[in-house]
């Protein structure tokens, strides 16, 4: 901004010092690509779009990093608003700022405090923003909280991936996506390139189950503050509804949580068991395991160098996954996680099926059927039409298969299908569901837009 | 390797607007694993489900109805709700009908380990459905959620049987009444 234009050419000069050591020098862990140019500064602070998902712990940490790193054209989103439990470690915000959204506050105070940057805060969740704002950057990098959002975003740029004819990948539409993720002293960081290098969901097994207690244990017979806590949660409040029936149980309402630990403290002194508190409660509710700001911090500090190097070349990339432990001493190890050839995301497993335009959808479930390039047993179909699944038909389910049947009869058109439209197509011959990309026969030479 | 920036490629926002990407939605990991899950269902005779809306394969209802053991001639009613994050969480099975056992409580809530602690994300749809079935064939009194139940059928299996009988018929076991559910 202003402060970053007046400043002389020396100091700017002096400023950059050390990253131009790295991008206009050559040097023995360079990307065998690499040509060391002052140009290469200038796409990092001129061009480079990253787009950073979470402005909590490991997102404070990344905006901060990346900016000093010279990247100006960071987008930052996150739905949360600061909490009083942040401000130990979320360092972008101030006891003021309590209550205001995450993005913003620290989009405000990073470019207040780094010149040049032009930081852009999205208060939203990552599932309001669409194909075409994703598509924008060059690198995603996400520090999240949540396996369900990691997925999400993963299906996400998969979903931005171009496939040529031959069903090689467009090397241009992949957007990198450098995930970092942290639990107490323990974190990872990963480098994912979609299409070419195992996702979030060729590695799910990876992540850990979430702790839970066999039902039967909580209840009838507790041994821990942590039963009684859950039995709570599990079945006393579908029993009682305090709040009505209707009313979800919800971690962040402290009403809630002090109705929880009341009933919890009560159900542990029948059983003879001590240490029910209300932190305990709330931790127990929401699942939090405590955060420590070194873990993020470094954490934070290795997904801010892979951006830096996938953008500059400067320096080869992790391959791809790192972990790191400091709950005892420091241990790092870093391993090429592989990708799944029959992964549900990012394997390509999209194939063109020439049609008709007046064609029912009975002719698609007999060419799946007889064609020898399928010989598909009983293949269930469904498509997604606005952003609405919809089963088109689905042979092996009784009640689906009735209220689907008079499908089969319709024009394909009919059903809300189009020239390039994806139907999805799941049998027991193929290890996933497939997608099938209709391409309507007179349309042959015209390009497949929508 | 790749070098996936050289300089040319700077003007990423005009080209990525141009770009011909469909602007069809994708279908979720979780909406795919699912499909595949329920189109390879294979049921046991006993068993059967229905779906309310079609189009909405990750809301339906399992229907049991044992042909031996102390729940014959029963039909006993649960709900799946698969959620976002599946296969990584089970689905929330509950049970609708009001049922007098060990391993089910008068809520509906069931306990089966894989649909808690032992769920792992290989499992499917279908060996939810055999775990189902199992409970009525075998009731563990040993992991009890109706303590009044296992120790009954534990202590006096006669009794439990009449007991289990009078609710399916519709009645009173206990303080606890039950909707008649007999085929």
């Amino acid at each position: 901004m202003a402060s970053g234009e007046t400043q002389t050419s020396t100091d700017q000069q002096r400023r950059w010092l050390h990253i131009r050591k790295l991008l206009e020098r050559s040097g023995p862990f360079c990307h065998p690509d690499f040509e060391p140019s002052p140009e290469i500064l200038d796409f990092i602070m001129e061009s480079c779009k990253i787009l950073i998902v979470g402005a909590g712990g490991l997102g404070c940490e990344l905006l901060k990093d990346l900016a000093l790193l010279g990247f100006r054209k960071l987008h930052i989103v996150d739905m949360d608003t600061i909490e009083l439990s942040n401000l130990n470690r979320q360092f972008l915000f101030r006891k003021n700022d309590i209550g205001l959204s995450k993005a913003k506050c620290a989009v405000e105070f990073v470019n207040k405090r780094v010149p040049g940057c032009e930081a852009i805060a999205h208060h939203c969740a990552i599932q309001d923003l669409d194909e075409g704002f994703y598509r924008q950057f060059h690198i995603v990098v996400c520090g999240l909280d949540s396996i369900v959002a990691r997925r999400w975003l993963n299906g996400m740029l998969m979903s931005l991936l171009q496939y040529n004819d031959d069903r090689s990948l467009d090397q241009s539409s992949v957007i990198p996506l450098v995930d970092g993720g942290t639990e107490g002293f323990k974190g990872n960081a990963r480098v994912i390139l979609p299409g070419m290098s195992a996702c979030i969901e060729c590695t799910l097994d990876l992540y850990p189950p979430q702790k839970t207690f066999p039902l039967c244990t909580i209840a009838n017979t507790p041994r821990l503050p942590e039963h009684c806590i859950e039995y709570v949660k599990v079945i006393q409040w579908a029993k009682e509804n305090p709040w009505g029936s209707n009313t979800a149980l919800d971690g962040d309402d402290p009403q809630h949580v002090g109705w929880v630990f009341e009933k919890a403290q009560d159900r542990a002194m029948k059983h003879g068991i001590s240490n029910v508190t209300y932190r305990l409660t709330q931790g127990v509710l929401k699942n939090i395991i405590p955060a420590v700001a070194s873990t993020n911090a470094a954490i934070a500090a290795c997904c801010a160098s892979e951006v830096f190097k996938l953008a500059t070349s400067c320096c080869t990339s992790m391959n791809n996954y790192m972990v790191m432990n400091m709950a005892d001493g420091v241990y790092t190890y870093t391993f090429n996680a592989e990708k799944r050839p029959d992964c549900v995301a990012c394997s390509n497993s999209t194939r063109v099926v020439e049609i008709e335009p007046q064609a029912t959808l009975q002719s698609i479930y007999d060419k799946l059927c007889e064609d020898p390039a399928y010989l598909m047993k009983s293949p269930g179909i469904t498509t997604v039409i606005n952003g609405r699944n919809k089963t088109l038909y689905m042979s092996s389910i009784k009640s689906i298969e009735e209220r689907t049947r008079d499908n089969l009869k319709k024009k394909l058109t009919e059903l809300g299908l189009f020239n390039g439209a994806d139907i999805l197509v799941a049998d027991v011959t193929t290890p996933n569901t497939v997608t099938i990309k209709l391409k309507f026969s007179e349309y042959q030479d015209v390009e497949m837009t929508r | 390797m790749i070098k996936l920036f050289s300089l040319k490629q700077q003007k990423k926002d005009e080209e990525g607007s141009a770009r011909a990407g469909g602007s069809q939605k994708k279908a979720s990991a979780a909406q795919l694993r699912i499909t595949k899950d329920l189109n390879e269902l294979n049921l046991p005779k006993t068993c059967n489900t229905e779906f309310p809306d079609p189009d909405d394969l990750l809301n339906f209802k399992l229907i049991i109805c044992p042909d031996e053991g102390f729940y014959r001639g029963g039909r006993f009613v649960f709900s799946f709700k698969v959620g976002p994050n599946y296969p990584h969480e089970p689905p929330k099975v509950k049970c609708e009908t009001a049922v007098y056992h060990p391993n089910i409580d008068l809520e509906g809530n069931v306990c089966l380990n894989i649909l808690r602690e032992d769920w792992k994300p290989v499992l499917t749809v279908n060996s939810i459905v055999y775990g189902l079935q199992y409970l009525f064939l075998e009731p563990n009194p040993e992991d009890p959620l109706n303590k009044e139940a296992a120790d009954e059928l534990q202590s006096n299996r006669r009794l439990f049987e009449q007991h289990v009988q009078r609710a399916m018929r519709g009645g009173y076991v206990g303080s606890s009444y039950f909707e008649r559910c007999l085929k």
